[in-house]
């Protein structure tokens, strides 16, 4: 099993000898892994990784968002029905976001979320036999972060998955690099896709192609890129 | 004929003369709508495979307690007729069996085929292209199912995975699907004539030739994900 790990897999191979944690002698796995008797399967073809103590996991280019619990998404309003909104999350359902779960939200006092709206929201129930909700709202009743996306100027870019958790990781520099050069703001959802605004609309336009552009590029490679961007940007 | 099984660009023949494939080729993630996308070439036969999913399904197709798969056969010219259906239905019974379907009930995949270039195998090449395209898109899946078309010619003579013309002279076209994992057979079809012993004899051959389609397909996921190791 050590000698798997940051090895490439596919549907069907067994893994054995996983590290167990000291204190509960238990093993997580993660997504792509799958239990079946005494075995422990893959079911999706990608990169095996380990994270001590004991969490295994499928690192793999999937474009389909899986909803799980607590994970930050961009979601569009589609519909809003009685006193839910229906948001479209890139799941296989579209998710309910209840018109109470905004700051400073009441009966009477309804946010203001209209159809077609970008909401930056975290997910409360994510579950394959359940509809997931989503809420604007962390536990002590704050925005904290969350809310609707005013409609002024950004720009929402369809993205992989995968490169969605590369951006967010600590390793990778791409959004302090850029927002070193060009000042702008973002919301970076786990559903694979990222909302950028910058001063004006083209440096919103190179935001949002060097982030889309940079997912099979290492640090170096990005922060060339984006130094020939800016280049291109002042003139060059 | 020479012929030889290819691994991406190094070509390695098969042991037995008789038991070689055309050269084997795979492209992944080609198509920038789809979940995931593959072509598969095998000789002069193409098939391009794409799965969208697992996403919303009809209401009259919704299963409770696992994802509805569907599978659209779109053929080189013309509109899908009959056997075209029988097809797509085998294609599903194939995938159905490898595919974990009950992580996302109530939710549908599908797979849209679209053949190229029909040059013999045409069979074999549809299940690998929807394989691959499944391996693409990460929906979960038990293993991978790699399949293996074989002729009968008049003489007795066994052809794997032979093209068109070898099938027109052939007194029987025989294919089967393997599971990955134990080389079980997942399917067969089979249109001719033949003896049991023959049927055992092309199994056999079928079953040899599958091993080797299984280890191009983790080269070929492995290729892929090359740059993240």
């Amino acid at each position: 099993m050590a000698d798997s790990v940051g090895k490439v897999v596919i549907p069907g191979d067994i893994l054995s000898e996983f590290r167990a944690s000291e204190k509960t002698s238990k093993v997580a796995l993660g997504p792509g892994l799958r239990q079946e008797g005494e075995e422990v399967l893959v079911t999706k073809g990608g990169i095996l990784r380990h994270k001590e103590p004991n969490l295994y996991w499928i690192d793999c280019h999937q474009r389909r968002y899986i909803p799980a619990k607590g994970e930050d998404v961009i979601g569009i309003v589609t519909v809003k029905s009685g006193d839910v909104y229906r948001v479209d999350i890139g799941a296989t359902q579209p998710a309910t976001l209840s018109y109470l779960a905004f700051e400073g939200a009441t009966k009477r006092n309804r946010p203001n979320v209209k159809v077609g709206d970008l909401v930056f929201a975290k997910l409360l129930v994510a579950n394959k036999d359940m509809e997931p909700e989503l809420v604007c709202i962390d536990s002590g009743g704050h925005s904290s972060g969350y809310g609707v996306i005013p409609a002024d100027g950004g720009f929402m870019v369809h993205t992989s998955l995968n490169l969605v958790r590369k951006i967010l990781s600590p390793n990778c520099d791409i959004l302090k690099f850029l927002g070193k050069n060009v000042p702008f703001e973002t919301a970076v959802g786990m559903n694979g896709r990222i909302w950028v605004k910058a001063k004006t609309p083209k440096d919103t336009i190179v935001v949002a192609n060097a982030i889309a552009s940079s997912e099979h590029m290492t640090n170096a490679q990005i922060r060339t890129m984006i130094r020939q961007l800016l280049d291109k940007l002042s003139g060059f | 004929m020479q012929r030889y099984y290819s691994v991406g660009s190094n070509m390695a023949a098969t042991d037995e003369t008789s038991a070689l494939l055309r050269s084997f080729e795979c492209e992944q993630n080609l198509l920038s709508r789809p979940d995931g996308s593959a072509n598969v070439r095998q000789g002069d036969t193409s098939v391009l495979a794409a799965v969208y999913g697992p996403g919303e399904v009809k209401m009259s197709e919704e299963i409770i307690d696992k994802a509805t798969l569907k599978v659209i056969f779109k053929p080189k010219i013309g509109l899908p007729g009959c056997a075209e259906k029988l097809q797509e239905r085998l294609l599903r019974n194939t995938c159905e069996s490898v595919v974990l379907a009950v992580l996302h009930p109530r939710s549908g995949v599908n797979i849209v085929l679209q053949v190229i270039q029909d040059s013999g195998s045409l069979l074999s090449c549809c299940i690998n292209a929807a394989c691959m395209a499944l391996v693409d898109s990460a929906v979960p899946m038990k293993c991978l199912v790699s399949a293996v078309t074989c002729a009968v010619m008049e003489e007795g003579r066994i052809v794997l995975d032979p093209d068109s013309k070898q099938e027109k002279e052939s007194s029987a076209v025989l294919t089967f699907a393997f599971d990955s994992r134990e080389n079980n057979v997942v399917t067969c079809s089979t249109k001719g004539c033949y003896t049991p012993e023959k049927y055992q004899e092309c199994l056999s051959a079928c079953g040899a030739a599958s091993r080797n389609i299984s280890s191009f397909f983790r080269q070929a996921v492995e290729r892929r994900m090359s740059k993240e190791l």
